[in-house]
C-alpha cells in the first residue's frame, strides 16, 4: 500500500514545486539558453554581447548594485581580461565617503567598486531580475515549464524585451505605458475587458518605453543585432548577474552526483553482503 | 533503563574499567549504538537516520551562515548576495541550507506518515510521539523563522501575515503579536527577534531528538508488523532483533546516500526551484507581492488556515455559539493549529487493536486518503484563494479532521482485523522464505 502511494506524492510533490503563480495572461516565449539543464553553461561571448547593451541601453536608467566589477574578469562570466575590467570599471563614477576629508565625493571607479544602482527611481534593480522574475512557469503553478523546459527568469526577460507591439485597437489611444504582451502585471484598460472581467488581450501596460528596437549596439564579434538577439544576450548576462557562480555550481553538484552514486553502489553492496547470512542462511 | 535484553557493555582493559565506574560513557554509547533493532524493518525506517543528517546539516551550515550574516533590515538582504558572490563556496552553503530544509520538511513528512500507517504512536509509545510531534512544531517555527532572514519581500509580507495569525486571538491577540514583533510593525526588532531564535531553537530541537531516541530505545522500536519483540529472554529477543550496529546503520546509511544523489542534484542543477522568486526582491513594505506564498512545506497548513472563510455553515455556528468571540480568522488559526494538534492526539482517537495498517484492510484505504488528501491541501495552499480552489481547500480540511475524529475512532469498532504473524521472526522468514525458522548467528 505504501509502496504504492511512493509514486504518487513523489510525483505530486514534484509537481507542486515553486508555488509560483501566473498573474493575468501573458506570453513568455521559450528561448533556447545555453545555460539550461544540468550541463549548460554560459556562452562567454553572449555574456559579453549582453554586457554591452546593458552597459550602452539599460544602465541608462538601471543599475547592478550586487554587482562588483571585477568580477566580469572571473571564469564562468564573461571573462573580460584584467586590462579590459580596469578600463570598463573607469567609465563609471562612484561616490566615495572617504575622499574630500570625510565629505565624499565622486572619483572613477576601480574593479573593487560595484555597479551603480539605479538612476531613477522606479527603475530596478536588475542585479538578481533573473531570478526574481522566475516565477510564471505554471501551469496551475505547478512549475513543470521550469522543471522539464528550464524556462525561468531569462525567457521572462528576454520575452519582456521582445514582446512590446502595437497596442490594441480596444485601449484608448492616450493609454498610459506601452502595450507589452508578456508583462503581466501592469496598467490595463477597462474597455480591452469583457463584462465578466476577463483581459481579451495578452500582457498589459508597462511604464518602461521599449528598450531595444534591433540595431541598437554593433557587436564586436559580428552577431547578430537583431531585437531578438540583442534581448536573448542581455537576458543571459541579467541571468549571469544574478547567479554568478552558476558554473562552479553545476560543476559541484555533478561531482557530488556521480561520487554519491559510487558511494551508494558501494553501500548497497556492503549492505546486501552484511544482510546476507541472515536473509539467506545455508542454501541447500 | 528498562528495555529488550540484550548484552550490555563489560569494560575489558583497566583504564576502560576506572572510566566506566566513574563516567559510564562508552557503556552508553555501546548500548545506544548495539540497541537490539527488529530486524524486518523496512524501507520506511530510513528517514529517521536522514532527520538526524538533515538537522546536523542544517546546524553545520547555518553556523557559517551567520558568520557572514547581518541581521539588520538595510543590510541583510545585501549581506545573503556577499555570501552567494563573495564569500568562498558561499553560495553553495546557502543553497544547502536553503534546500536542507526541504530535505528537512520531506524527510518528517514521511516519517510521521510512516508512523500513522504503522500505528507507531500507539501504546507504549505515545511519548515518543508527542515529543516528535513537539519537534516537528519547533521545525515549522525555526524553518519560518529562518526565511525571514534574507529579508525579502516574502520574508517580509509573510511575516506580517503569520503574527498576524496570533494577532487574531480574542482579547489577548493584539499584545500577543506586538510581543512576538517587539513593535507595532515589522521591522528591525522582529529581524532581530527571529535571528536570536532562529540559531536557538535548532539547538532545543537536538535535545528533543536526544530524548525522543532515549523513548523508543526503551520501548523498542515499532516494526511493520506492529508485534512487540519477545522479551522473555536474550535468546527470543535475539531471534526477533539483529544489533543497530552494523546492520541498520549500513543499510540506513545507503538509503541516506541515495537520497542525497537526488539532493546533491537539486542543489547543483536547480536550487531555486523549491524556493519562491519573490523572495529575492528586497523587502518593501509599500508594495505587498499579489500572491503571499509560505514555503512547499506549510501549505497544506496554510491551505486549511484560508479555507474556514466567514461563509462556511461551521464557522457562522461556532461564531454565533461563542457570541462573535471566535471569528473566521480566529476559527482559520484554531483550525490550522488543531490540525497539527490532532496528529498528536492519535494514540488516543485510534481504538484498533491491532497496532500496524498492514492487519487492518479498511484502515489501509482511509489512510490512503489522508495522504492523498495532504498533498491536494498542498497544491491548494500554493493557489489563490479563491473558487475553486477554497472549496477543495474547505473539503481537504474537513477529511484531515474526520480522519482523526471518525474515522479512526469508528475504524477500531467496525473494522476487522486480519491476523498478524506470531513473531517478528515468523515476519521475517516468510518474507525471505526460510522455512527452519532458526536463527543463525
Amino acid at each position: 500500500m505504501l509502496r504504492k502511494l511512493t509514486l504518487t506524492v513523489a510525483t505530486a510533490l514534484s509537481l507542486i514545486g515553486s508555488g509560483a503563480i501566473a498573474a493575468g495572461s501573458a506570453h513568455v516565449e521559450d528561448f533556447a539558453f545555453s545555460f539550461e539543464g544540468p550541463f549548460g553553461s554560459f556562452d562567454q561571448m553572449q555574456l559579453q554581447r549582453g554586457l554591452q547593451v546593458y552597459t550602452e541601453i539599460c544602465a541608462a536608467c538601471h543599475g547592478l548594485k550586487h554587482v562588483a566589477f571585477r568580477t566580469l574578469g572571473d571564469e564562468g562570466g564573461p571573462a573580460l581580461p584584467e586590462d579590459q575590467v580596469r578600463a570598463y570599471a573607469e567609465f563609471y563614477e562612484v561616490f566615495d565617503q572617504a575622499l574630500a576629508d570625510g565629505a565624499g565625493d565622486y572619483r572613477p571607479a576601480t574593479p573593487a567598486d560595484k555597479f551603480p544602482a539605479s538612476a531613477l527611481s522606479n527603475a530596478p534593480d536588475l542585479s538578481l531580475m533573473a531570478k526574481a522574475r522566475a516565477g510564471f512557469s505554471g501551469p496551475y503553478g505547478t512549475g513543470i515549464n521550469q522543471l522539464v523546459r528550464g524556462m525561468g527568469g531569462p525567457e521572462y526577460i528576454a520575452s519582456i524585451l521582445h514582446g512590446y507591439a502595437d497596442p490594441p485597437e480596444c485601449a484608448p489611444e492616450d493609454f498610459e505605458g506601452s502595450y507589452n504582451t508578456a508583462f503581466a502585471s501592469g496598467g490595463y484598460p477597462d474597455s480591452c475587458k469583457t463584462e465578466e472581467g476577463h483581459h481579451t488581450v495578452p500582457g498589459s501596460w508597462i511604464a518602461m518605453p521599449q528598450p531595444l528596437w534591433g540595431d541598437d549596439v554593433t557587436y564586436a564579434d559580428g552577431h547578430s543585432t537583431e531585437l531578438e538577439h540583442e534581448a536573448q544576450d542581455v537576458a543571459a548576462f541579467l541571468m549571469w548577474t544574478a547567479e554568478p557562480k552558476m558554473m562552479a555550481r553545476k560543476h559541484a553538484g555533478l561531482s557530488a552526483v556521480i561520487f554519491l552514486t559510487i558511494f551508494s553502489v558501494l553501500l548497497y553492496m556492503t549492505n546486501k553482503r552484511l544482510w546476507a547470512p541472515h536473509k539467506h542462511p545455508r542454501k541447500s | 533503563m528498562a528495555g529488550i535484553p540484550h548484552d550490555h557493555y563489560e569494560p575489558k582493559t583497566r583504564f576502560a574499567k576506572w572510566l566506566d565506574s566513574r563516567l559510564p560513557v562508552v557503556g552508553l554509547l555501546y548500548d545506544t549504538l548495539m540497541i537490539p533493532t527488529p530486524k524486518n524493518l523496512n524501507w520506511w525506517w530510513i528517514w529517521g537516520i536522514v532527520l538526524v543528517f538533515a538537522l546536523v546539516l542544517q546546524i553545520a551550515t547555518g553556523v557559517v551562515l551567520v558568520m557572514h550574516y547581518t541581521p539588520h533590515v538595510d543590510m541583510a538582504f545585501a549581506s545573503i548576495e556577499h555570501i552567494m558572490r563573495d564569500v568562498n563556496g558561499g553560495h553553495l552553503i546557502r543553497y544547502v541550507h536553503m534546500n536542507g530544509a526541504s530535505l528537512f520538511f520531506l524527510a518528517v513528512y514521511i516519517h510521521i506518515f510512516r508512523g500513522i500507517f504503522y500505528g507507531s504512536y500507539k501504546a507504549p509509545r505515545e511519548v515518543t510521539w508527542i515529543i516528535g510531534m513537539l519537534i516537528y512544531v519547533l521545525m515549522m517555527a525555526t524553518g519560518f523563522m529562518g526565511y525571514v532572514l534574507p529579508w525579502g519581500q516574502m520574508s517580509f509580507h509573510g511575516t506580517a501575515v503569520i503574527t498576524g495569525l496570533f494577532g487574531a486571538i480574542p482579547f489577548i491577540g493584539p499584545d500577543l503579536q506586538t510581543l512576538l514583533l517587539g513593535a507595532g510593525a515589522v521591522g528591525q526588532p522582529a529581524l532581530n527577534r527571529f535571528f536570536s531564535l532562529h540559531y536557538l531553537l535548532p539547538f532545543i530541537i537536538a535535545g528533543l531528538v536526544i530524548v525522543h531516541i532515549w523513548a523508543f530505545h526503551t520501548t523498542g522500536n515499532n516494526n511493520p508488523t506492529g508485534v512487540e519483540v519477545r522479551r522473555t529472554s536474550k535468546e527470543d529477543a535475539r531471534k526477533d532483533t539483529l544489533p543497530f550496529w552494523p546492520y541498520f546503520v549500513i543499510k540506513d546509511l545507503f538509503a541516506l546516500v541515495v537520497i542525497l544523489v537526488v539532493f546533491a542534484a537539486i542543489v547543483g542543477f536547480m536550487p531555486n526551484f523549491l524556493g519562491h522568486p519573490d523572495n529575492y526582491i528586497p523587502a518593501n513594505p509599500l508594495a505587498t507581492p499579489a500572491h503571499i506564498v509560505p514555503e512547499w512545506y506549510y501549505l497544506p497548513f496554510y491551505a486549511i488556515l484560508r479555507a474556514f472563510t466567514s461563509d462556511v455553515w461551521v464557522v457562522m455556528l461556532v461564531n454565533w455559539l461563542s457570541f462573535g468571540i471566535i471569528d473566521a480568522k480566529f476559527f482559520g488559526v484554531l483550525a490550522m493549529f488543531g490540525a497539527i494538534i490532532v496528529i498528536a492526539l492519535a494514540p488516543w482517537l485510534d481504538t484498533s487493536s491491532v497496532r500496524s495498517g498492514r492487519y487492518r484492510p479498511m484502515f489501509k484505504w482511509w489512510f490512503a486518503l489522508l495522504v492523498i488528501d495532504f498533498v491536494v491541501l498542498m497544491w491548494a495552499g500554493a493557489m489563490p484563494a479563491e473558487p475553486p480552489y477554497s472549496i477543495i481547500a474547505l473539503i481537504g480540511a474537513s477529511y484531515w479532521f474526520a480522519f482523526f475524529f471518525v474515522i479512526l475512532p469508528i475504524l477500531g469498532i467496525i473494522e476487522r482485523p486480519t491476523t498478524p504473524p506470531a513473531t517478528i521472526e515468523d515476519d521475517f522468514n516468510a518474507h525471505y522464505g526460510k522455512a527452519d525458522g532458526k536463527s543463525v548467528e
